[in-house]
């Protein structure tokens, strides 16, 4: 009898649950949209249908930089078209690509332009592909608020970080003219693990080979913040980080302006929306595969990416692209949408 | 008997015996000062270190829901993943993601795990090579770390042979296999405590193999079975390395399905969520922690009720 | 008419054919076969284990020297000039499993010493069912819990150390230490059990000291159960993946025994490369396959040595 009697509350409870959560659905769409002022953007959002008639599933995977800005996309656009299930996964541009190019995903989120083995492998299955442009994003390269170091060039950013290199303190940079107390202190490595999209790029850009690294640096992996508490910690280290996380950091980091030729060129939202912060400039995309543009809610949540692009990306803190990039883009849409 | 020869035995007994006392005494005595302060010394021992233990789990307990604190509302079962705002974000998808993949462990744990510890404690000869290599095997596969069975199941289930794709089945499938041996150990322990006249009886009044099994063994071997049962769920439900490599994906805002892709557990989201660099994310990341350490509370004073419940004394 | 001996035994004939079952019960032998099927499984799943993992290493051997990796002392698969000395990562999972037991056999034996011998009934059953809970929680708590405050703490307490960014293997391993200690309970806690009363009772008898009693009876009789706690112990140290992913990052490629700094271990590994960046069928991702087999071989031997102690201890005594 006991049993029975217990057993019973326990179902009741767990079915009470089950019913909170089913009944939460409903709410969700009011939820996402009351959230200060974020309401104003739900109600602001441009084309795409807001009919709400689509359904079907559109999924997503990739970099776990261009991941955030896809789930921002992914909430507001089924806050409109409840009936698409859209999913975001982060296994990694790489990892992301190869599940692309063997047809398990729609679209990939990608912090880098897909590279020759990975067209190739997409040949291999049949998979064509098209990109969007989603929005603008740099590397900075970190080093403490306090340090006497304002600019660097690239040579001396490929210094420091290359494959073999020997650059064990700041003075060991050529030219930096430091003061000998600051020259003395050991200089502290901090970067990214080679799964990230965020090494790739930053080893090709500066060392001229995507791997190509110093074997000795600090390996903080999926942490981008990592870096940023380093350097609190210690005023002698540097890192390099997406912008976004130095957007976030605070005061006790700065970046530094990056001399690519031309001057140093600080790292600033418009330096990098005008494409003026090179090398570490860089656009994030997102691949789709033919076969899933052929579905109606796959090319209207690209539509939707594009059109809203700019909410998009200042909801998740990127830069969003200038206002030709995002003409560039619309046109790409309207001749995929027409042919 | 002369009265004369027994009184000098006596005699001689008493002395010997209060001699043994005496010595024995002596033995015991001389040793006792340094006996208290030995075992003194070693109970505070004992007592720190269990207390280090206790300690540990305490302010484990407590730090998280300090930091979880200020996120312990209903949203936080009942609201969806968002980037956006991450203040109005909950877990609501991944409890009912770890729901339906626990539920599917367990349809699978039941009939797999017991029906193993039934023919290997019934009716395995283990005598036959097989049967050694089967036992030898459960115990090793035991041990395997949660890991490698990712690694199996992204292989295996989701591409591979059985190919069903990044869904809710194929995180089921790679638990289910990861808890396995633990079930049929604990059932096998179960089994093997039912005493032999229970069973040897049931066989003489004429009833066979299976007949005994079903109405004997199974209701008094029940206790332990569960408690097993349980202890394997608690488990499951805690597994994030396996999941990560199965594809319990991050973001997804609407109730799961079995085979449809898409769906995520609690423990992966803490874990995604913990890597995102907003504060509001660590809040509620270790509030999520805070709702997984209840579940588990509660599901191992599941098994201790049961245990003491229905614990039988033979 | 059982008056005479052949009667009598033609007739009890009768009644034994009657016991005999009427069918050939084919109902039997099918649950027999299924439940022989539920047992096999388990075979299925390590042939499987052992497919999915040592074929891509095969593949993965053609290109790297066997001897570079298990000699090499630079762990960087990735880079360009890429490495593959698996030393790197294989001491960090010996650095978690010394530090791990370390921390784990001291409070674990000592724990399961009192509650086995010492505790009051009382104590017992609100001890063990805490023990049990601190088996039950999920590892990923367990790791932030050591990212979050262990690291911190540890930094405040000891300065003086030579800490470096968010990470510590040591660390992550006090938490590993902590996370095993259930194991080392419970199953020296059922070989302490397991030794007769008469044994204790007889040194009591004899005029020996509980602490006597414990430290030099039963502890010794229970050895090959206690043997086998630790060497699981050190199997579940080497397996544990979520504890050193979140609180002992990635290290650095170079061979390192600092057990203040971040340092990868073979799981942290394949965790990390598996939901990552590098494309499948590179060499580069066959590495998972590698460590992973690596990591299989060596918690089987681990297994199978504790096997040995299990069976030891109970033969003894049941």
């Amino acid at each position: 009898m006991k049993l029975r009697f217990r057993g019973l509350v326990a179902l009741i409870a767990a079915l009470s649950l089950v019913l909170a959560a089913c009944g939460g659905d409903s709410e969700e769409t009011a939820t996402t949209g009351a959230t200060g002022s974020d309401t104003t953007t739900t109600e602001d959002m441009g084309d795409g249908d807001s009919g709400g008639e689509l359904t079907g599933e559109v999924r997503l995977d990739g970099s776990s930089t261009v991941g955030p800005l896809s789930e921002v996309a992914a909430e507001l656009y089924m806050a409109q078209q409840p009936g698409v299930r859209v999913t975001v996964a982060i296994s990694g541009t790489g990892g992301g690509f190869q599940k692309f190019c063997i047809g398990e995903t729609d679209a990939n989120n990608s912090s880098r332009p897909i590279s020759d083995e990975e067209i190739e492998i997409c040949t291999e299955n049949g998979i064509g592909f098209d990109f969007i442009q989603a929005a603008n994003d740099a590397l900075s390269v970190v080093v403490s608020a306090d340090l006497p170091v304002e600019c660097m060039t690239v040579a001396q950013v490929n210094q420091i970080w290359g494959a073999g290199s020997t650059v064990l303190t700041w003075g060991d940079v050529d030219g930096l003219d430091l003061p000998e107390d600051v020259a003395s202190q050991p200089l502290t490595p901090y970067g990214p693990g080679s799964d990230s999209g965020t090494f790739d790029y930053f080893t090709e850009e500066i060392n001229g080979e995507v791997g190509n690294i110093r074997n000795d640096y600090i390996d903080i992996g999926e942490d981008d913040l990592a870096a940023v508490r380093a350097i609190e910690g210690d005023p002698y280290a540097t890192g390099y980080i997406p912008f976004s996380y130095y957007q976030e950091a605070g005061d006790a980091v700065k970046a530094l302006a990056i001399d690519d030729g031309n001057g140093c060129v600080e790292a600033t939202p418009e330096n990098v929306s005008n494409l003026s912060y090179t090398p570490l400039g860089r656009g994030l995309f997102v691949y789709f595969s033919d076969s899933a543009l052929a579905r109606p809610e796959v090319l209207d949540f690209a539509e939707f990416y594009i059109d809203n692009a700019e909410e998009i990306a200042e909801l998740a803190e990127f830069v969003p692209m200038t206002a030709d990039q995002i003409e560039e883009q619309r046109a790409k849409i309207a001749a995929l949408v027409g042919g | 008997m002369t009265a004369g020869s027994t009184e000098p035995r006596t005699k001689r007994v008493a002395l010997a015996t209060s001699g043994a006392r005496a010595a024995t005494l002596a033995a015991l005595q001389s040793s006792s000062q340094r006996d208290k302060v030995v075992h003194t010394v070693f109970i505070s021992m004992m007592l720190i270190a269990l207390g280090l233990a206790l300690l540990g789990l305490v302010s484990l307990i407590v730090f998280m829901a300090i930091e979880g604190g200020p996120r312990l509302q209903w949203e936080l079962l009942t609201g969806v993943p968002s980037t956006i705002s991450p203040e109005t974000a909950g877990f609501r998808t991944a409890i009912l993601g770890t729901l339906y993949v626990i539920g599917g462990v367990v349809l699978l744990i039941v009939p797999l795990g017991v029906g193993a510890a039934i023919y290997l404690e019934e009716y395995a000869d283990s005598t036959k090579w097989w049967n050694r290599l089967i036992e030898l095997n459960i115990q090793n596969l035991a041990g395997v770390p949660s890991i490698v069975f990712g690694i199996l199941g992204l292989a295996f289930i989701v591409r591979g042979p059985i190919s069903i794709g990044f869904v809710a089945a194929a995180g089921s499938l790679t638990l289910a296999l990861l808890v396995l041996p633990t079930v049929i150990l604990a059932g096998r322990e179960a089994i093997r405590a039912v005493p032999p006249s229970i069973t040897d009886g049931s066989l003489a009044l004429g009833a066979t193999r299976w007949q005994t099994i079903k109405g004997q063994v199974l209701p008094a071997a029940l206790p332990g079975i569960l408690t097993g049962i349980i202890l394997a769920v608690a488990r499951a439900i805690g597994e994030a390395a396996p999941l990560l490599l199965v594809g319990a994906v991050t973001f997804v805002t609407f109730n799961p399905k079995f085979f449809a892709d898409g769906y995520s557990t609690l423990p992966v989201m803490i874990f995604q969520y913990a890597n995102r660099p907003q504060e509001e994310f660590r809040i509620l990341a270790a509030a999520g922690v805070i709702v997984m350490l209840v579940l588990v509370l509660l599901m191992n004073s599941l098994a201790v009720w049961l245990r003491d419940r229905f614990e039988r004394r033979w | 008419m059982l008056d005479t001996p052949m009667a009598a035994s033609s007739a009890g004939a009768d009644v034994r054919r009657s016991l005999e079952a009427a069918s050939p019960r084919y109902g039997e032998k099918a649950i027999k076969v299924f439940l022989f099927a539920c047992a096999a499984i388990s075979v299925a799943v390590t042939v499987a284990i052992v497919i999915s993992l040592f074929v891509p290493t095969f593949s993965f051997f053609q290109e790297v020297s066997i001897v570079e990796f298990f000699t090499g002392t630079l762990w960087a698969p990735a880079f360009s000039n890429a490495s593959f000395g698996v030393l790197p990562i294989v001491v960090g999972t010996a650095i978690v499993v010394v530090i791990s037991l370390g921390v784990a056999i001291p409070i674990g034996l000592l724990s399961s010493i009192y509650l086995s011998e010492y505790a009051p009934a009382g104590v017992r059953r609100v001890i063990k069912p805490a023990l049990e809970v601190l088996a039950g929680i999920p590892t990923v708590a367990i790791g932030l819990f050591a990212f979050w405050f262990m690291r911190p703490l540890a930094e405040s307490l000891l300065p003086f150390l030579t800490w470096q960014g968010p990470f510590s293997i040591g660390v992550a391993a006090v938490a590993v230490g902590l996370l095993i200690v259930p194991v080392i309970t419970s199953v020296s806690d059922d070989a302490m059990r397991a030794v007769p009363m008469s044994l204790r009772e007889g040194a009591f008898a004899l005029g020996a000291s509980k602490f006597e009693v414990s430290t030099k009876i039963v502890f010794p009789a229970a050895i090959s159960g206690i043997v086998a706690a630790v060497v699981l112990a050190g199997s579940r140290a080497v397996g544990e993946t979520m504890v050193v992913l979140i609180a002992a990052g990635a290290g650095n490629p170079r061979l390192t025994f600092d057990p203040t700094k971040g340092v990868q271990t073979m799981t942290s590994f394949i965790a990390g490369r598996a939901t990552g960046d590098i494309a499948t069928g590179t060499i580069v991702y066959d590495t998972i396959f590698a460590v992973g087999a690596l990591l299989f071989i060596s918690t089987l031997v681990l297994n199978m040595i504790a096997i040995r102690f299990v069976r030891r201890f109970r033969e003894v005594y049941e």
